[in-house]
Order: structure tokens, then sequence, then C-alpha cells
């Protein structure tokens, strides 16, 4: 799957300016980034959050392919409704144009996916609908300001996990989510950022080419959030992917590849952290014990990923 | 801006005309905003990737894609295009952020 | 027009109404007392009787969720939950109504928890009363199997677009055999017919994409709600068109009402759903008695036909409101403050008393009912009786 920035190019980009994302803010920049490879016969669905609230202020929208948003934890549920439509007209012969195929996307951020989404997500995945579904990760609940989410990492400082004199941040470490959509043995998982487009590119194209549920897991930095200068998002991406914080890798029926191995020896986490003032407290003394365990929960996440790749390798 | 009148309303509260938000001017949002110097481009498209906000011109119309600068109507500054301009490491930055003067 | 006439259970009408109707998606989560409606339809399908494309989610929520994406791609979508299902659906319920999809639901009502009751009331529905929803009570299976033929018609005529609830009682109508008359299949296609695709919008129309569903800030919401409101007061005309056309084919004529011994009544009871039936047996009694008593029954509730309601009440000497679910802290229960208001500054406006009843499925006997049109004749006596009463509870 040859993909250049110029063949990408040539693609209509179906999520139009005028948006009111924030400057610099990389969720919007997936979501035009998926949308080059999925193309206009696609229809979108988007749990409410960031994304669709900035892309849909009525009566504006950024969306040049039907899109819908229904509720905060259902766009999994929403979108298995839409593909199912699609098939049972499809079946009748009643589709209102023809159309062989249809993309079905729904896109969450990680609150709308990792906590009170994953209901809804889970039962869609289990359904075997052909849909995908897109996790924009930005690691705690930014639309509503800021708040701890299943996602966030530990030690952050959230809206509702501040640090103070007595709490330094959020005292639990974040869930895997991707483990549990591989545990839903569904036929693509992957792990991807924004910054290395050309693995966005190729699993998105995976993800729409499998018979049944996909699933992406987009890293997604936040410059309110986590608090840096909007011009290095993508290079936040970037070392987050050389920490091995967010390895690149795709699980295809239960078969988990790297898609990406930083160099060795990999770079320290301190140097994702200290960018974001959201950890900035972790530097201050007192405070060691915070980035030793936030190294060694990445480098053992990482090891284990390895050893799944090797015990998965036919 | 004036409001869409009440029986023109499509009904369900959806929206018909699809990427209307092109008629929404977020480029008065910049402080700072990027200025293109043509003769230090090469027209890699990293900016154009990396843009959350459509505001990197292309023309497709030849064989090979070029950059040809940035709709400020949508520009809102934030320097990610500069950041990865790949001729700055050289010193010959083909984006520079300057001071946005309204 | 020729009718089978059958013996069958309320959940199997509603779902051999459904299966009439052909819908292209069902998206549904067990509940009971819905669970039997659910399991004939599935029999259906997987029969080959229908070719329905059954979501089986994994809540309720997730099972209005996907009703509302399936409809939003035009499909007719049908849905069926009770009680606690319905409150957990209940955020995605206003939605429904709201993007204007004919979601047709078969609503089998049970009480809200706590504490958790599989039974018969009505707190479930009444709860959803705002919600923007076209709701209809039915009697009896009879009710209940040609609603679930006539709401498609009135869910997606143009110029309504808006979802319906069918209300029968739980257990007592759902898993009570009766007699009624069904329509062949082909008729009841016939009458149902396929759903329109050039009303409303639909997701799959790729070449001309919609944003379905966006952010109102406080300069539209109001005025989309507003027109939401104008469809509630366009649809009493196109229910009473198709009551018509179909009490026509089938000779069963419904209104948004009905007058049961009405004409000279002085007392009336106002009743919903299968306990009209009992009442229709007390009324019965009393007349032999001579008390000139009469019913009438809400069929639709949402739009609530208020004039009609006002007209049936205007002049009586006494009316008593029979709730099946209570608003706590209110005054009286939901059709009590309704049929109260319908008849507000009506010179002729007779004493209201609420009757609060059959809660958690309480059996509402004709002891009961008689005992209300006791009162009712105090009342009309000029007797002192508190607004808000209790029927048929062990004080």
């Amino acid at each position: 799957m040859a993909v250049n920035l110029q063949t990408l190019s040539k693609r209509e980009n179906l999520l139009a300016g005028g948006h009111r994302a924030c400057a610099g803010c990389t969720g919007a920049n997936i979501l035009k980034q998926v949308m080059l490879t999925a193309g206009p016969d696609t229809v979108v669905g988007n749990a409410t959050g960031c994304m669709e609230v900035v892309t849909t202020i009525f009566p504006y929208t950024a969306w040049k392919v039907p899109f819908i948003h229904t509720a905060f934890e259902n766009a999994a549920a929403t979108i298995s409704g839409a593909e199912t439509a699609f098939r049972a007209l499809k079946k009748r012969g009643e589709l209102p144009v023809a159309r062989e195929k249809i993309h079905f996307i729904a896109f969450g951020g990680d609150g709308g996916t990792y906590d009170i989404g994953l209901q809804s997500l889970s039962g869609a995945m289990e359904r075997g609908h052909n849909m995908l579904y897109v996790c924009y990760d930005n690691e705690a609940y930014m639309n509503t300001g800021i708040q701890r989410s299943g996602a966030t990492p530990l030690g952050a400082h959230t809206s509702t996990t501040p640090v103070g004199s007595v709490h330094k941040g959020k005292e639990q470490h974040r869930k895997d989510l991707t483990s549990i959509m591989v545990a839903h043995n569904i036929p693509y998982v992957a792990q991807t950022t924004p910054f290395h487009w050309r693995d966005l590119q190729q699993k998105v194209e995976k993800a729409l080419s499998v018979d049944g549920p996909a699933f992406l897991n987009i890293l997604m930095p936040c410059t309110v959030g986590w608090g840096f200068d909007p011009a290095i998002g993508m290079e936040l991406a970037k070392v987050a992917v050389e920490t091995n914080f967010w390895p690149l890798f795709e699980v295809e029926n239960g078969r988990y590849r790297l898609t990406y191995k930083p160099k060795e020896p990999r770079t320290p986490i301190a140097e994702w952290l200290k960018p974001q003032r959201r950890f900035q407290h972790v530097f201050r003394p007192g405070n060691e014990h915070i980035l030793e365990e936030l190294q060694q929960k990445v480098d053992d996440d990482f090891a284990r990923l390895l050893r799944l790749c090797e015990a998965t390798a036919d | 801006m004036s409001y869409i009148p009440t029986r023109e309303l499509a009904e369900g509260g959806i929206i018909t005309r699809a990427g209307n938000s092109v008629e929404y001017k977020t480029g008065d949002w910049r402080t700072e905003k990027p200025v293109w110097v043509e003769e230090n481009c090469i027209h890699c498209l990293f900016c154009w990737i990396y843009c959350p906000d459509d505001a990197v011109l292309i023309d497709t119309s030849g064989e090979k894609t070029r950059m040809t600068g940035f709709n400020y109507d949508h520009c809102k500054g934030c320097g990610i295009c500069a950041h990865h301009c790949p001729p700055a490491a050289k010193g010959k930055a083909a984006i520079v952020m300057v001071r946005d003067e309204k | 027009m020729e009718q089978r006439y059958v013996g069958l259970t309320g959940n199997e009408a509603v779902a051999t109404a459904f299966k009439q109707a052909r819908p292209h998606v069902a998206s549904a989560f067990p509940i009971t007392p819905q669970t039997e409606m659910m399991h004939k339809y599935a029999e259906f399908v997987a029969n080959g009787e229908v070719d329905t494309e059954m979501i089986l989610v994994e809540s309720e929520h997730s099972a209005m969720s996907a009703a509302v994406g399936a409809a939003a791609a035009g499909a007719r979508t049908m849905t069926a939950t009770s009680s606690a299902g319905f409150a957990l659906m209940w955020e995605v319920v206003y939605i429904a109504a709201s993007l204007r999809l004919p979601i047709g639901m078969a609503m089998v009502n049970r009480a809200l928890s706590g504490n958790i009751n599989i039974h018969c009331d009505h707190s479930d529905a009444m709860g959803g009363r705002d919600s923007g929803w076209i709701q209809f009570y039915c009697e009896n299976a009879q009710e209940a199997y040609d609603h679930g033929l006539m709401c498609w018609r009135i869910g997606e005529h143009p110029d309504v677009r808006l979802p319906v609830m069918v209300n029968y009682d739980g257990f007592i109508i759902s898993h009570t055999a009766e007699s009624l008359h069904i329509l062949d299949d082909d008729d009841a296609w016939r009458f149902v017919g396929p759903k329109r695709q050039d009303v409303g919008y639909t997701l799959l129309d790729v070449e001309n994409p919609v944003t379905v569903g966006p952010l109102d800030l406080t300069d539209y919401y109001f005025e989309h709600k507003v027109a939401e409101m104008a469809a509630h007061e366009r649809a009493p005309r196109v229910i009473d068109a198709v009551y018509r056309e179909y009490g026509e084919l089938t000779g069963r004529v419904y209104a948004p009402v009905e007058r049961y011994r009405l004409d000279d009544a002085e007392l009336v009871i106002v009743v919903l759903g299968s306990t009209a039936g009992t009442a229709k047996e007390v009324v019965d009694a009393y007349r032999e008695q001579g008390v000139k008593v009469g019913l009438l029954k809400i069929r639709l509730f949402r739009p609530f036909p208020a004039e009609a309601v006002a007209a049936a009440l205007a002049g009586r000497k006494a009316v008593g409101v029979m709730d099946r679910s209570a608003s706590f802290g209110g005054l009286g229960g939901p059709v009590f403050t309704e049929v109260r208001s319908a008849l507000y500054r009506r010179p002729d406006a007779p004493p209201v008393h609420d009757w609060i009843y059959g809660l958690g499925g309480r059996d509402c006997d004709t002891t009961q009912i008689a005992s209300l049109i006791d009162q009712l004749r105090d009342v009309a006596a000029g007797k002192e009786l508190d607004t808000v009463n209790l029927l048929g509870v062990r004080l």
C-alpha cells in the first residue's frame, strides 16, 4: 500500500475549514487524515465531545460526508444502527443512491470510548458490524474542562485530579483499552498517531478493508488540556512513540505486530512529560516516585507487547 | 450575522449544507501567522498534512502537487506547519511565523 | 375486507402487526414483560416470515441509539421496551423525537423501580410524556394490534415525522390471550405501505450529505423545539385521517378518546389502558341500578386531545380520573393534571378528583371501581372529598 503525500494530496479534504477546534488541535487533524482515506462514501458518527462540538455548531458543519451525533456514550451503537440500515435497505434494493459499499466510522474521544462509551462499543464490536471505531485519545474529558478519564496517565494534573499539597494528580494508571478491543476478537485493532501520517493512512486503509469491526486508537496531544505550545502537538505525538509510551502496532486476527520500532535505547519518558504543564510537578523534588512509576509502567507494557508480538507470530 | 428564518429551518434540526463551516472565519483567532517563503519551499506537503484547519493551499492541477500559500480566513496561527517545515533545519525555513498585525 | 379471527396474547398481537409492517431494522433489548414480543418477532425472522435485520443490542440505551442510527439512515425501525429499560434509554428517547425519526415502539407498561417490580403500571411511559413521542394507550390485544399497524402510517407521515409509542399493559394485555381480528399479511402491507424514501432525510444519501444532531447554542435550540411542537400540532389531523381509513378497511373506527355510555352521564370515570375494560363492566352494573355513570377512555395521550376531553366532561356532576402512576409531590397524577388543565376556566367544568390506583400491578377489580363510583356519587351530592385519593391500597 504505497501511500505518499503526493497521492494523498489528490484526495478531497472532507473536513472543511472554519471549524472551531483550538489552534493546533491534533484531533481535527486526525479527523481530516482518517477521512482522506475513508473518502466521500462514508457515514460518520461522533460521540459528544470536542470533535463533535467544534465541527457542528448550528448552522455550520465542517463535515462533507453524512454525519450523525446523538449522545455521549453511544457513537458505536448509533453507527451500528446506520450500518444495519444500509445492509437492510441494500438487501431490498431500496438504497437512496446506488452504492456497493459505504464505510461506517464512529469517532469518539477517550471519554466517550474508554469510559461512558465502553459498553456500547463493546456491544457493537461483539455483534460484528462492518464498521470502524476511531478513538481520538487525548487522555481526559477535554470538552467539559479537562477532567480525568480512564485514559489519563498516572500523575497527570487534571481539573478533577489537580496537583495540591496532599494529592499530586491522578493516582491510577490508565486503562489499556487497546487490549480490551483485542480481547473482542475483532479482525483489526491498531494504535497510531497523526504525526505518523503514513502509518495512520495504512492502518485506516486496513481497518476499512476488513470484513467486520475494526478499532483504531489514535493518540491526540491536546494543547489546552496537556498544556503545551500549539506548535508542538505533532512533535509530542512523535516523542510519545519514541518513548514507547504509545507504541505503533496492529493486531490482525489476534496476531500482534509492531509497525514501528523506535531506536534503542528508547527515549526516556521524561522527555515526553517535560513539555507538558500537566506533568510539570513530576519534576519537583518529592515527586520522583511518580516519574519512576511512569517509566516502569511504560517499560513493562512495552516488554509485554514485544512478548505478545513474539508469541502470536506465525 | 442574521438568523436563518425559523420557517426555513430544516426539520429535525439538521444541517443540509455540507461543509458550510468555510463561511465562518476563524482567522481572527490568530496572534501569529505563517508566512510562506516560496523560494525555500520543497513542496514536501508536511504543512498540508499536519494542518488541522484546511488552511494550507495546494495546487493539485499539475502532475506534482505544489504548496501555494495559506488560507488566512481559517488559519489559526498554531505554528505546526512552521515547526515541521524540513528546510528550517538547514536555516532555510519555507514557513516563518510572524506576529499578526490586525 | 376479510380478517382472521385468532387467539393471541398482546405481545404476540403487536409482534404480528410489526411483522406485517415489514420493518427494515429491529433494535431491542429484553425486559419483562416485553420479552415475549421480541421472542415472537425473532421467530418470525428465523422462519423467514419477515426479513428484518435484528440488532440484538447489549442495553436499552443502545437499543434506542441503534434505532435512531437506523432510522436516520432511512430504515423503518422498530423497538420495544418496558419500565427500567425505557428509563435507561430516556435521553435517546428525546433525541429520537427531536431528530424527527418515525421509530415504532411497543411499550409494555411496567412499574419503575424502586423497589423493583415487574408488573403493570404507567409510571414508565408517563415518565416520557414530555419526550415528543406520539403516545397511544391500548385497552386490549385488538387495539394493540391495530395501533401496531397504524403507528407507521402516523409516524412516517410527512406532516408528522415523529416516533410513536404504542402502550399496552404489562402482563394484563401483553401476556393474556385474547380473541382478535387480524389482517391478512398482504392487506396489512397494502395499508401500511413501504417506507417512503422521499420523506425526511437519510444518512445514506452520500451525494447529499447531511449533519444530524449538531450543537445548538442559545440562538437556535428554542426555535428547533418550536418546530417540534408544530409537528404535534399537525399530528391530530393525520391521526384522525389514519383512524378513518383504517376504520373503513377493518370496521374498527378509533378516535383519540372513546366515549362509553357518556351521553347522559352525570358521573364519569376517566381511564387509560386495560382498566377501561374492567371499568366498563362496573359502569354497566351501575347503569342497571339507574346510576347515570359513563366512562371516557383516553386512547391518544400525546398529543393530548384536550378539546375532546373537555367537551366530553363539560357539564358533568362529578369526574373521577384514574391514574396508574403517581407524580410524587405533585397535585395528582399525570392524567388528572392533563384533564383538569383541559377543563380550566370552562364555565361548565365539573368537580374532578384523582384516584391513584394499580401501582406495581396491584389488581384493580370491580370492587375498587365500584367504590370509586360511590365516591363520585358523594361528590355529586355535594360531599367533600380529597382532591387526590388512593384506590386499592392497604393504609
